[in-house]
């Protein structure tokens, strides 16, 4: 049996899969059950300065895609709206009656030295195993000078993380907004202020839909809306992508970085580890079914852990970030091509139309309706992919290798490049 | 009709019968109609709409019902076919579209077409102005004889090309078999009225209810009187047996058995026999022995001459049957219905044996099974006598009016479809049979 046990900066965990900075995460009640259900770790949801922000009525927005299976979802709500001496009460509580388990504890306050200067004893006193600093919220605290207002200006997190680290002997974690357009810059400001790590993603901006009796974007509150942060599935694919520019950039590579942003499933959080996490948190997933998913998160991981032959988490961190690169190294000499296995082909004809509308016409349709053959046409496919990714069939389109011959050549070196450089 | 022995009305309660006779394919739930359209793939140049008689783009009609947008895909349907909606209940989609659908594998299941389409029918939004327009009138004027689905797609058509319609109707109402032949569970709650009350919308066609052609008008006159004429009668003979016998009392035509049923307004006051044979291996003596057992008939056998495999009936309607108590008895070719004036107890049949050739031949075993009612479902045939004997339309070899690929029959300007054409005998080819006559008669009167 694999050892799902991690380590992420100093901090021990017994499993990488820790509940992210929100509603499920929201007070002792939830909590308790989290690590009853077997969760690592939670970042309790970010605290304030009192008074807390009070929340509005209708919440949430959904992207649905097959049968009212959620996407994305988003939200408009603020930080926690309960006051800070409860939710600094029951972390010492819940701390104290959980010691294997992680509490992180999530804040944000202005930006001022002051603020940060009298929260972060209170609470370092409660036995928390180390601080988030919320950069990241897209809605409603940016407009009061918080959140990502903070986290889209690589100086400010500098200044406060170093305050961060300079009244309080806790781990810090900075989290990070993907509402920017370089993820490594605000990363290696973090670095720069003494981070321990890096934390992301946290939502993005987005409006889920709008509803057009009413015109109003949704959620609605009381006939209006407005942006909120996108979350679940959906957003993987960004998340994944940040995850790695931090963990492939020389300056930012050192951060250690806790993987967020749509993980579902334990794939997910393997994908993650591969491009640069040490450890994943996990909001909406939760939210949409439940704690018991951590049964399979575990279970599913280090199952297939023992497949490869990993015994720690360690065994394959980064084991993909040698594989990313950038475009101008990717070999150009390297062809692949679509092969239809006309066993499991069902003759829908979408690879047909998708390559002949919109791609290359690499598809060859033949006979008449009740024998009609669907094949690629070898010297037309350029290899895009487009046909499988449409195919229904799970093994009817393969994408195969075909030898060219031909040494790796890039773009770099590539007698078409007129910036070429010598190899 | 007159009923003796162990034929009686009231076998079963009125409550039950109803039961019985409601709905055989409830209509899908919003939450189902999610699911299920999610399920076409939207194929390209889909096998269903080849597979369609009346080729209904299916995967873009399903695709609005996924959008929700309900209305667009009715239209997209009844554009192809105004009769749409019952055609949604009645085709038997497992040997049409459904049949052709490339899910239907052995891992997966057709999607549910038919459903879906009426679906989208009955979701048509009747607050918008009417789906179809009216071209300028052209001053032309068709007749059309036989109000059945052949006929009213037909009228349907020319109507909105501007042509004034008249339609000679023999019977009290529209509708043909819709109305007087389809098994009541498949089209309940008067559905085949209201379809054609929609139908005639269009304005412009004119029903001329209980003008038998023959009766009470000819051909000639048709013909002199307006500028073509559509023939769409269906079949009005049923093949006899040709046994000793069948002249006796409660030996039955299947098919006008199905129309008193049809019409009837207490279903519990049917007579109805206690041990029914069924002579037949089609739709309709699937149709009668189904709906004699709803009925609360006790013993209903179907008797094929063949094996099962050469039943005309597909499975999934021999399902039905097996579903509802209906037994089956193969190879057995009738020989004789015992009886007298007052009624009959038995009825005899030649087992037979397929050779590998596959001929029938006779045995020397003879059956006879107890009945009081034999039913005749041994298919139907064209009565051409109200086309008179003053120049008839030619007929073909199975005795049908002959036509050509335009429905042109051997008479100039003079066009049919439907049942009374040779071709599969369902409703929605009789509905495409009226489109294309309906077509071809339209680009002749312009050439005019
Ligand atoms: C019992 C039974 C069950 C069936 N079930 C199904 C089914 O489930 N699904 C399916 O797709 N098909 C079914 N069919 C077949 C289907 O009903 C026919 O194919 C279809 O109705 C043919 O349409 P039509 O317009 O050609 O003829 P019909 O529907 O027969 O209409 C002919 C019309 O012409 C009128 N007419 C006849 N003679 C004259 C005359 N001399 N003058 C004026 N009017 C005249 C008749 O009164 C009738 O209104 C069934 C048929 C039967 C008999
Ligand atoms: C309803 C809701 C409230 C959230 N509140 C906070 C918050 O208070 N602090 C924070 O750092 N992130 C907050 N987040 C962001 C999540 O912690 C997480 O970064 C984001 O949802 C992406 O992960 P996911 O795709 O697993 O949901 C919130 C998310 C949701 C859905
Ligand atoms: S998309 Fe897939 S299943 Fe459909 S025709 Fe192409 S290969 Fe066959
Ligand atoms: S009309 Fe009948 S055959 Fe055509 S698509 Fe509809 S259900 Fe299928
Ligand atoms: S064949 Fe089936 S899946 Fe394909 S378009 Fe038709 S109904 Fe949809």
């Amino acid at each position: 049996m694999a050892n799902l046990a991690c380590e992420f900066i100093g901090i021990k965990s017994i499993n990488p899969f820790w509940l992210a900075s929100a509603p499920p995460t929201d007070k002792a009640y939830n909590v308790v059950r989290a690590f009853e259900a077997g969760w690592g770790g939670v970042v309790w949801k970010t605290l304030g300065e009192d008074p807390a922000p009070i929340n509005v009525s209708s919440r949430y927005g959904v992207h649905y895609g097959q049968n009212r299976q959620v996407l994305g979802f988003n939200n408009i709500e603020l930080i926690t709206d309960r006051p800070l001496q409860i939710n600094l009460d029951e972390i010492t509580q819940v701390k104290k009656d959980w010691p294997d388990r992680v509490i992180i504890v999530s804040l944000m306050v202005p930006c001022e030295e002051q603020s940060w200067k009298d929260i972060l004893p209170l609470v370092e006193a409660t036995g928390a195993d180390g601080i988030e600093l919320n950069f990241g919220c897209p809605h409603g605290m940016p407009e009061r000078g918080m959140g990502a207002a903070v986290g889209q200006v690589p100086e400010y997190i500098e200044m406060v993380t170093r305050w961060c680290k300079q009244y309080c002997s806790l781990p810090v974690i900075v989290k990070l907004t993907p509402n920017i357009t370089d993820v490594r810059k605000p990363a290696a400001a973090a670095l720069r202020g003494g981070a321990d790590a890096v934390s992301l993603i946290n939502t993005i901006n987005s409006i889920t839909s709008v509803n057009l009796e009413t015109m109003s974007p949704e959620p609605s509150v009381d006939g209006k809306g407005t942006h909120g942060g996108y979350c679940g599935s959906a957003v993987k694919p960004i998340a994944l992508s940040m995850v790695s520019e931090i963990a492939r950039d020389p300056e930012t590579a050192s951060l250690p970085i806790s993987g967020i942003g749509g993980v579902s499933n334990w794939r997910d959080a393997a994908e993650f580890i591969t491009l640069g996490a040490s450890n994943v948190q996990v909001c909406t997933a939760a939210m949409l079914y439940g704690f018991g998913i951590i049964n399979d998160l575990c279970d599913g991981l280090s199952d297939w852990m023992d497949k490869k032959g990993y015994s720690n988490i360690n065994d394959f961190s980064r084991a993909a970030i040698p594989n990313t690169t950038d475009w101008k190294h990717l070999n150009m000499n390297y062809k692949r091509i679509a092969r239809i296995n006309q066993d499991n082909c069902i003759q829908c004809g979408r690879c047909f139309a998708a390559c002949e509308d919109t791609s290359h016409q690499a598809i060859l349709k033949t006979g008449d309706f009740d024998n009609r053959e669907y094949s690629v046409i070898d010297d037309e496919c350029v290899g895009c992919n487009l046909c499988q990714v449409t195919c229904p069939e799970p093994n009817a389109i393969e994408m195969v290798d075909v030898d060219t011959g031909e040494e790796h050549l890039s773009w770099l070196h590539h007698p078409a490049n007129p910036y070429r450089e010598e190899k | 009709m007159s009923f003796t022995h162990e034929i009686k009305s009231n076998r079963l309660l009125e409550d039950e019968i109803t039961d019985n006779f409601h709905d055989i394919s409830p209509p899908l739930t919003d939450k189902q109609v999610l699911i299920e359209s999610e399920r076409c793939l939207f194929c390209y140049d889909a096998p269903c709409i080849n597979a369609c008689p009346t080729d209904i783009d299916v995967p873009l009609f399903i695709r609005k019902i996924n959008t929700e947008n309900y209305h667009g895909a009715a239209k997209e349907i009844l554009e192809k076919n105004i009769l749409g909606g019952s055609c949604a209940r009645v085709c038997p989609t497992e040997t049409l579209c459904q049949q052709a659908c490339v899910r239907n594998t052995e891992h997966d299941e057709p999607v549910a077409i038919g459903k879906l389409q009426r679906f989208a029918v009955d979701h048509l939004d009747t607050t918008q102005p009417y789906p179809f327009d009216r071209a300028a009138s052209t001053g032309k004027h068709v007749a059309i004889v036989g109000a059945g689905p052949a006929g009213l797609s037909c009228a349907h058509r020319l109507a909105r090309d501007g042509h004034k319609v008249t339609i000679y109707e023999a019977a009290a109402k529209s509708g043909g078999l819709n109305e007087y032949g389809i098994a009541l569970y498949k089209l309940v709650d008067d559905y085949a009225q209201k379809e054609i009350d929609f139908v005639l919308q269009i304005g412009g066609i004119d029903i001329k209810y209980q003008h038998a052609l023959g009766k009470d008008v000819n051909l000639n006159q048709l013909r002199e009187n307006h500028d073509a004429v559509f023939l769409s009668i269906g079949m009005g003979n049923v093949n006899a047996l040709n046994i000793p016998g069948e002249q006796y009392p409660n030996v039955e035509d299947a098919v006008a058995y199905v129309s008193e049923l049809r019409q009837t307004n207490n279903l519990a006051s049917l007579a109805v026999g206690k041990n029914i044979i069924v002579i037949g291996a089609g739709m309709t003596a699937i149709d009668i022995a189904v709906q004699s057992k709803k009925l609360g008939a006790e013993n209903v056998t179907i008797v094929y001459r063949r094996n099962q495999s050469a039943m005309g009936a597909s499975e999934h309607e021999q399902e039905l049957a097996y579903k509802n108590g209906v037994s089956f008895v193969f190879n057995a070719q009738p020989k004789q219905i015992v009886g007298d004036e007052n009624g009959i107890s038995t009825m005899e049949f030649i087992r037979t044996q397929q050779s590998s050739n596959g001929k029938l031949q006779c045995k020397d075993e003879i059956i006879s099974m107890p009945c009081d009612v034999v039913f005749k479902a041994i298919g139907q045939q064209l009565d051409s006598s109200p086309f008179g004997n003053d120049n008839p339309p030619a007929l073909d070899q199975r005795g049908r009016i002959a036509v050509n690929e335009q429905f042109q029959t051997s008479l100039d300007k003079v066009f049919a479809g439907g049942d009374c054409i040779n071709g599969k005998d369902l409703v929605v080819e009789a509905v495409d049979h009226g489109n294309k006559a309906a077509l071809a008669i339209h680009q002749q009167l312009q050439q005019d």
